[in-house]
C-alpha cells in the first residue's frame, strides 16, 4: 500500500514537475524518498522558510496531520518539492498557491476568505463583538449589578 | 455464554434506567407518593449491572473468544495481556460500553452519598441521570451491541492498531471518559435544580466535585493524549488541532468555565443562570466531542455516510438531550432569581469576564471544527488547521490569560484598582523583561513572544495569593488554585519555549557518524535488529553527549508489527530539567546509510508537567471541598444525634 502511494505519488510528481522533480532522482528500484523529503537545506534561513511553509500544508494520506509531520511518502514528495522550490528562490505563498491550485483549498490548513469560508473569519469577531457588549451592558453601568443574563 | 450474559445484564441495566427516569417523573408530577423512595437503589443496581457487563466484555477480551464480532474484529490472541484488556475499550462499542458503566456507577454513587439537596432535587436529577443513560443504552443494544456473534469463528483476529499498544494510550481514553461522565453528573445536577427551581449555592457545592472530578479526569486525559502524541507519532508535534484533539478540549474548557463560575455561585450566590447554561454546555460539548469521534463524521462525511443507521442515531440522541436541555433552560432561566449583585472591579467579574472568554475560544473551535463538513456539504473541501486556530483562540486566552494573573488577587464584590496595583509591580517587571528577552531571542515569532512574555508573569502573580499568609494554615483549594494558576504558566512556557527555540537535525549518516544537534553531538554505535511479543525491530544505540559530557544511551526504534501489518517509529527521549532530546530512527537508505530525525527541544516538558500541575491543582481543591463537606455532614450528624438524645 505503501509502495503504491509512493509510486503514484510519483507518477504524479513526475507529470506536474518534469525535469525539476528528476533531476536529482535515479530511476532505480528501490524508489528511494524524494532528495529533499528527510533532508533538510543548507541556509538555515530558507529551511526554516521552507519549514515554516510545510507545517502549514496537510498531508493528504493523513489524518490530520501537516506535511511536516508525517512518514507518508506522498508528504516526504511534498516536503522536497517545497524545500526545492524554495531553494530555487520561490516565494512560500506562491508555492502554497501552485499547491492549491494542483490539489485543492483542502491541501493547506491555511483558509482562504471565499464566499464560502467568510463566516469562518466573521465568527471571531462576532463572538468578540457579542462578549463586548455583554461585559460592558455590566461594566459601564457603575453600579452594582447581578451576573444574570451573560 | 459470557457474551450473552453480559448483554442480559446490559438490557436489565437499560430497563432499569427506564424505571429509575419513570419513577423521578411520576413522583415529581406528584402522581406516585411511594415511588420516590424506589430512585435511589435502582440507581445504585443499573449501575452494578452496567459494571457486571462491561466486565463480561472484558472476560471476552481476556480469553480472546473470538467467537464475539468485537474481539475479533479488534483483538488477536499474540497481543500482550495489557494490550488485549485495553483492547476492550479501544473501538466504538466497548467505548460506549464503558461510558454508560461510569456513567451509572456514578449515578450509583451520587444516589448513595449526595443528601444535601432537597430530596426532590435529588429526584430530579437522578431522573435526568437515567434519562441519559437511556440514550446510551439504546445506542448500544439497537446500534452498536459489543456483545455479537461471528460465525464463522475466525482462526485468528485482526489485532489492535500498532500505535494504540502503547501504555499511555491503553489509560487514555478511559481517563477522557471519566471527565466525560463527571459532566454527565453536573448535567443531570443542572438538569435537577432547574426542574425543582432550586438554583443556589447547595446546587452548586452539589455538583461542584464532580466538575473538579471531571475537570481533573480531562486534564490528565488530554496531557496525557498530547504526550502520546508526541512521542508516539515521531515527529515530535504535541498539538495537531485535529478535530478528536478538539473533541477533547471543547469540554475542557466548558468544564473549566462551569468550575470557576460554580466557585462563584457556592461562595457568592451570584451566577445563577449563567452557571447552569454551562453545566448543560459542559456535557453537551463531551456528548459532542464522543459521538462525533465514533460516528467518524470528522473525518469526513462519507464515512459518516458509511453507516448511517449510527449516524442518524447520534445526531438523534444529540437534538434530544442538547435540544431538550436547553429548551428546559430557557423555558426555566427567567424563573431563575437574580443573584447576589456586584462591582466592577471584583473577583466576580474577573471570573465573568474570564468565563466569557473561555467560552468564546470554545465558540470558536467548534466552529473551525465543524465548518469543514459545513464546506464539504457545499461540494468544497477546506481545512482549518493551527495557522487559524493559533492566532484566532490567541485572540480570547491572551486577555484570559492577563486576568487570571490580576483576578485571583481582587476581593469578593467590590474591589479597588489602586489596592492590587502595588502587588502587580513584580509581575509587571517580569512580563517587561521577558518580552524583551523573548524579541531579542526569538524575533519575528509573533505568539511564542506573547507566550514567553506572560508566562513568568503569571507564574509571579500566580503565587501572590499566597503573600502575607501563613503557609500551613492556607487551606486546600487556595492551595489548589495556586498551583493549577501556576501550571498554567509552567505549560504557556514549555509551548512557546518549544516553538521559539526547538532545533531540528534530519540527516542520513553511517555508524560511527557523529551529527551536532542544538548543544548535543550524537553518534550512532550500531543499528541492531531486535523481536518484541508482536513486532520486530531495527534498534539504533545512540551516545548522545550534552556539551562535551559523558554520553547518555537512547535506543530509538524501527518497529514492525504484523497484526496487523504497520511500520511504526519509537522515539527514544532524553530529558533534561532544560529540555528534551528527541531521536528517530528511520529508513536505511540504498547507500547503506540511516536517515535519522533529531530534535533539540528546549523546556518542551514544561508543557505537560504543567498539564500535571493543573491537574494536582484540581486535586487539592478536590479534597479541601470534600473535606469540608465531610466534616459538615459529621457536625450535622452529631447536632441531630444529641437534640433526639434530649428529645427523649
Amino acid at each position: 500500500m505503501r509502495r503504491l502511494g509512493l509510486i503514484i505519488a510519483l507518477i504524479v510528481g513526475a507529470l506536474a514537475l518534469g525535469p525539476l522533480a528528476f533531476a536529482p532522482a535515479r530511476a532505480d528500484d528501490a524508489m528511494p524518498p524524494a532528495p529533499y523529503a528527510y533532508r533538510q537545506l543548507d541556509d538555515p534561513k530558507l529551511e526554516e522558510k521552507a519549514q515554516r511553509l510545510m507545517e502549514t500544508i496537510r498531508c493528504l494520506t493523513c489524518q490530520s496531520q501537516s506535511i511536516a509531520d508525517s512518514d507518508a511518502s506522498l508528504a516526504g514528495d511534498m516536503r522536497s518539492q517545497i524545500r526545492q522550490r524554495i531553494a530555487a528562490g520561490e516565494e512560500p505563498e506562491a508555492i502554497r498557491a501552485w499547491l492549491v491550485e494542483r490539489y485543492g483549498d483542502y491541501i493547506t490548513y491555511t483558509p482562504r476568505v471565499t464566499s464560502l469560508t467568510w463566516p469562518l473569519f466573521a465568527a471571531p469577531l462576532l463572538i468578540l463583538l457579542v462578549a463586548g457588549l455583554l461585559l460592558r451592558k455590566r461594566f459601564v453601568r457603575r453600579r452594582l449589578m447581578d451576573g444574570e443574563g451573560l | 455464554m459470557i457474551a450473552e450474559f453480559g448483554l442480559a445484564a446490559l438490557w436489565f441495566a437499560a430497563a432499569l434506567a427506564f424505571l429509575q427516569l419513570l419513577a423521578g417523573a411520576l413522583a415529581l408530577t406528584g402522581r406516585g407518593e411511594g415511588l420516590g423512595a424506589v430512585i435511589r437503589p435502582v440507581a445504585v443496581v443499573q449501575g452494578v449491572l452496567a459494571l457486571v457487563a462491561f466486565g463480561a466484555l472484558l472476560t471476552l477480551f481476556a480469553e480472546t473468544d473470538l467467537s464475539v464480532k468485537l474481539v475479533a474484529e479488534n483483538s488477536h490472541s499474540a497481543k500482550p495481556m495489557l494490550y488485549k484488556i485495553a483492547g476492550a475499550w479501544g473501538n466504538h462499542e466497548g467505548s460506549m460500553l464503558l461510558w454508560v458503566t461510569v456513567m451509572g456507577l456514578a449515578g450509583g454513587f451520587v444516589a448513595l452519598v449526595e443528601k444535601r439537596l432537597p430530596e426532590p432535587t435529588m429526584q430530579a436529577t437522578l431522573a435526568g441521570q437515567a434519562f441519559v443513560s437511556l440514550g446510551f443504552y439504546a445506542f448500544l443494544l439497537f446500534a452498536s451491541n459489543p456483545f455479537d456473534r461471528l460465525s464463522p469463528v475466525p482462526a485468528e483476529g485482526n489485532g489492535l492498531n500498532p500505535l494504540l499498544q502503547d501504555p499511555g494510550l491503553a489509560f487514555h481514553p478511559p481517563t477522557l471518559y471519566l471527565g466525560y461522565v463527571g459532566l454527565s453528573i453536573a448535567f443531570s445536577f443542572a438538569i435537577g435544580a432547574l426542574v425543582t427551581r432550586e438554583v443556589g449555592p447547595a446546587f452548586a457545592r452539589a455538583m461542584r466535585p464532580w466538575v473538579l472530578g471531571a475537570w481533573i479526569f480531562l486534564t490528565l486525559g488530554i496531557t496525557a493524549g498530547s504526550y502520546w502524541a508526541y512521542y508516539e507519532l515521531g515527529w515530535g508535534g504535541w498539538w495537531f488541532w485535529d478535530p478528536v484533539e478538539n473533541a477533547s478540549l471543547m469540554p475542557w474548557l466548558a468544564a473549566t468555565a462551569l468550575l470557576h463560575s460554580a466557585g462563584v455561585l457556592a461562595a457568592r450566590n451570584a451566577l445563577r443562570a449563567w452557571t447552569v447554561m454551562l453545566g448543560v454546555v459542559a456535557f453537551s460539548m463531551s456528548m459532542v466531542g464522543t459521538f462525533l469521534v465514533r460516528s467518524g463524521i470528522l473525518t469526513s462525511v462519507h464515512a459518516f455516510a458509511v453507516d448511517p443507521k449510527r449516524g442518524t442515531f447520534i445526531l438523534a440522541l444529540l437534538a434530544i438531550y442538547i435540544g431538550g436541555a436547553l429548551t428546559l433552560f430557557a423555558i426555566r432561566a427567567a424563573t431563575v432569581t437574580e443573584g447576589e449583585r456586584f462591582a466592577v472591579t471584583s473577583r466576580e467579574s474577573a471570573l465573568v469576564f474570564n468565563n466569557v472568554m473561555l467560552t468564546g475560544s470554545l465558540g470558536i473551535i467548534l466552529m473551525g471544527t465543524l465548518y469543514p463538513l459545513v464546506t464539504e456539504a457545499f461540494g468544497e473541501k477546506v481545512s482549518v488547521g493551527p495557522p487559524y486556530f493559533n492566532p484566532v483562540t490567541a485572540i480570547f486566552v491572551v486577555p484570559m490569560l492577563i486576568v487570571l494573573a490580576i483576578g485571583p488577587l481582587l476581593r469578593w464584590r467590590r474591589d479597588n484598582v489602586k489596592r492590587i496595583a502595588p502587588m502587580l509591580a513584580i509581575p509587571a517587571v517580569l512580563a517587561v523583561l521577558a518580552l524583551g528577552a523573548a524579541i531579542v531571542l526569538a524575533p519575528g515569532r509573533v505568539l511564542p513572544i506573547i507566550g514567553l512574555a506572560l508566562a513568568p508573569a503569571i507564574a509571579a502573580a500566580s503565587v501572590l495569593p499566597l503573600r502575607g499568609r501563613k503557609l500551613r494554615q492556607v487551606k486546600l483549594p487556595l492551595w489548589g488554585m495556586v498551583l493549577a494558576h501556576l501550571g498554567v504558566a509552567m505549560a504557556l512556557f514549555g509551548m512557546a519555549s518549544d516553538s521559539a527555540f526547538t532545533t531540528e537535525k534530519l540527516v542520513a549518516v553511517r555508524v560511527g557518524d557523529v551529527t551536532p544537534v542544538g548543544p548535543w553531538s550524537i553518534r550512532v554505535a550500531a543499528v541492531e535488529p531486535i523481536a518484541g511479543p508482536n513486532w520486530t525491530a531495527l534498534e539504533a544505540e545512540m551516545q548522545a553527549s550534552y556539551e562535551g559530557s559523558a554520553p547518555v544511551v537512547l535506543r530509538p526504534q524501527a518497529r514492525t508489527f504484523w497484526a496487523p501489518p504497520q511500520n511504526t517509529a519509537e522515539s527514544a527521549l532524553h530529558t533534561r530539567w532544560n529540555g528534551q532530546l528527541y531521536t528517530v530512527l528511520g529508513d536505511q537508505a540504498a547507500d547503506g546509510r540511516w536517515q535519522l530525525r533529531l530534535w533539540w527541544k528546549p523546556f518542551v516538558p514544561m508543557i505537560w508537567l504543567g498539564g500535571v500541575l493543573i491537574a494536582l491543582g484540581g486535586l487539592l481543591a478536590l479534597l479541601g471541598r470534600v473535606a469540608s463537606d465531610v466534616r459538615r455532614l459529621v457536625v450535622r450528624d452529631r447536632i441531630a444525634f444529641r437534640r433526639e438524645r434530649q428529645g427523649r
